[in-house]
């Protein structure tokens, strides 16, 4: 890719065959099917929307309370509640696949199985640029938590939904695990084109006037700035260890915040929590990675991924 | 419905009571598209912590592109916008939600506040009374802990022209009881009744509106993330065919027949 000859620096970026105009997406589960925010955000500037999770049939979700507020974040569990395949072919996809931006699918599943044959209809429709496969969602108690913690079954359902697909096959993956690495590689070695990460970590909250926990299923995802860190130290480890592109998310509310997950290595950025709380956040980033690009004299974006610099100080 | 992200410019800040406030904003475009019973998400300030949102019913519209929010303050949130002062900009989303359905032309009105739960059914009465039918036709309920809590905004609904009614916990104004326990004197005729208010006073009302023949909207009120329907956290249990109800797309007005109302 060449850079733009008009001196604006070059935003574009390329994972695993998916490429975008800029290295900012939003996170799954923060940003509906798009269409919640179009009166607030100019979606054909975004690099990718990633919608919510779908999964074969329509989930309801989990009893409320599903949110609480804590110290710099929050907890959900929402319980993976979405309209399921037919009704986001049928109903989201068809307004969403006119933006001018790439549209990322999000997919879970029970069964090994299941996700292969939900890799396979998304498939079959125009307007996907790429899945992401969530092995990782802290909140039902079946699937998810064995996918994303053990490295065998991770690799088996990314082998199945690789085999189901022409699409890029980005997985999501857990923090909730001893090493993230490991699981990294897993998925590499299943046929992943990319990893995104992290999830959010398992955490609860409880009220003690009532001494009862604050969400109905006691135990909930969080996120928010709280995780920067964590988020950023295993996306740095997780870049070091394979070599397919990685797309850091976790706590990214600013430029700043956006551009160290690029610096730790990660060639893309999804944000999440901050679109819930300030609708502008992914434009604001994105404007703020222009003008670090032009403050530093970098003509691409793509020089800053994994620039870090670790040695003694000059 | 369009929904807007404007810079609010507090314009005038009220001290009710020691803990009661209510704010004024200045935001046009939110101001412009607003409806009884819609409401606003707002950062109590830049940081991020607290980090999320707020929602509040919008209490008034007024000339001036000015939108009202009236709170208790109640934690966090509250009590950092108890401290905003003029001239501070505070992030403002709205207008949002379903607001409350407008009654059929001629049918009288009932409205039941239940403290802070007052607020959006200002804004609703206000607009009533420019819709031509004589304020006095309609009926206005207000329950709160004390007289301070009710007092300054029974004066304001008078001064609309409603007949209103007053029930206090402690009984230092009106009827010394709940404000549901009003009602069976007052809905003598098919009613429009609106009510918000604690969840257990909305569901004594919805019952009793609907054992006197009339229709009840009531403002739900939960746990909120974005007030915008994307992250799902604000569901309730519904009464039909869908297991959950969203207070912020769904709602936060329903027909009181829609909710599933906690036994």
């Amino acid at each position: 890719m060449a850079a733009i000859s008009d001196g604006s620096p070059d935003l574009r970026v390329e994972i695993g065959g998916l490429r975008l105009r800029n290295p900012v997406m939003t996170a799954s589960g923060t940003f509906g099917y798009g269409k919640e925010f179009s009166h607030l955000v100019n979606l054909h500037r975004l690099g990718a929307v990633v919608v919510k999770g779908i999964s074969l049939e329509p989930r309801p979700g989990n009893p409320p309370p599903r949110v609480v507020e804590t110290s710099c974040g929050m907890l959900n569990a929402i319980g993976l509640e979405n309209v399921g395949v037919k009704c986001f072919l049928d109903e989201k996809l068809p307004w969403l696949r006119e933006m001018k931006t790439k549209v990322v699918v999000n997919i879970l599943a029970d069964s090994v199985e299941e996700y292969g044959r939900l890799a396979a209809e998304l498939s079959g429709s125009d307007g996907i640029d790429a899945l992401e496969v969530n092995i990782s969602c802290p909140n039902v108690r079946k699937g998810g938590v064995a996918f994303g913690t053990d490295p065998a079954m991770a690799a088996e359902v990314t082998s199945s939904v690789r085999s189901h697909t022409h699409l890029p096959v980005i997985v999501k993956l857990s923090p909730n695990v001893t090493d993230i690495a490991l699981m990294a590689r897993a998925v590499e070695q299943g046929g992943a084109d990319a990893v995104s990460l992290i999830n959010t970590l398992v955490g609860m909250a409880i009220d003690v006037h009532t001494r009862r926990p604050k969400l109905a299923n006691i135990i909930g995802g969080l996120s928010g700035p709280a995780i920067k860190p964590v988020a950023l130290r295993m996306v740095w480890e997780v870049s070091r260890a394979v070599h397919i592109p990685v797309i850091g998310i976790g706590g990214i509310g600013s430029a700043e915040d956006a551009i160290e997950f690029l610096l730790a290595g990660a060639s893309a950025i999804q944000v999440g929590t901050a679109n819930l709380y300030d609708p502008s956040a992914c434009e604001s980033i994105l404007d703020g990675i222009s003008r670090y690009l032009e403050e530093q004299q970098e003509l691409s974006v793509r020089a800053l991924v994994g620039s870090i610099r670790c040695g003694e100080a000059e | 419905m369009p929904e807007f992200q404007e810079k609010a410019v507090l314009v005038r800040r009220e001290s009710i009571s020691a803990e009661i406030f209510r704010l004024s904003l200045k935001a046009p475009l939110i101001t412009a598209h607003a409806r009884p019973g819609q409401f606003v998400m707002l950062r109590t300030g830049p940081g991020r912590d607290p980090l999320l949102r707020r929602p509040f019913s919008i209490h008034q519209v007024l000339a001036d592109a000015t939108l009202q929010i009236l709170f208790k303050v109640v934690g966090q949130g509250t009590d950092l916008l108890a401290r905003c002062q003029v001239g501070d900009i505070l992030d403002c989303l709205g207008p949002l939600g379903r607001g409350f359905s407008w009654p059929e032309p001629g049918r009288h009105c009932c409205l039941v506040g239940g403290g802070m739960g007052l607020a959006p059914l200002y804004f609703l009465a206000r607009r009533l009374q420019q819709s031509g039918m004589a304020s006095e036709e309609h009926v206005v309920l207000l329950g709160g802990r004390t007289r301070e809590e009710v007092a300054p905004f029974e004066e304001e609904f008078f001064t609309l022209g409603y007949r209103v009614h007053v029930a206090t916990d402690d009984g230092s104004m009106g009827y010394h009881g709940l404000v549901p326990e009003l009602l069976p004197d007052v809905l003598t005729q098919p009613y429009s009744v609106f009510t918000c208010g604690p969840l257990p006073m909305m569901r004594i009302v919805a019952a009793r509106a609907q054992a006197a023949g009339c229709t009840c909207q009531v403002s739900l009120e939960t746990h909120m993330a974005c007030g915008l329907g994307a992250c799902l956290g604000c569901a309730l249990p519904a009464n039909g065919k869908k297991k959950y109800v969203h207070v912020c797309k769904d709602g936060p007005v329903f027909d009181a027949g829609e909710v599933a109302w906690p036994q």
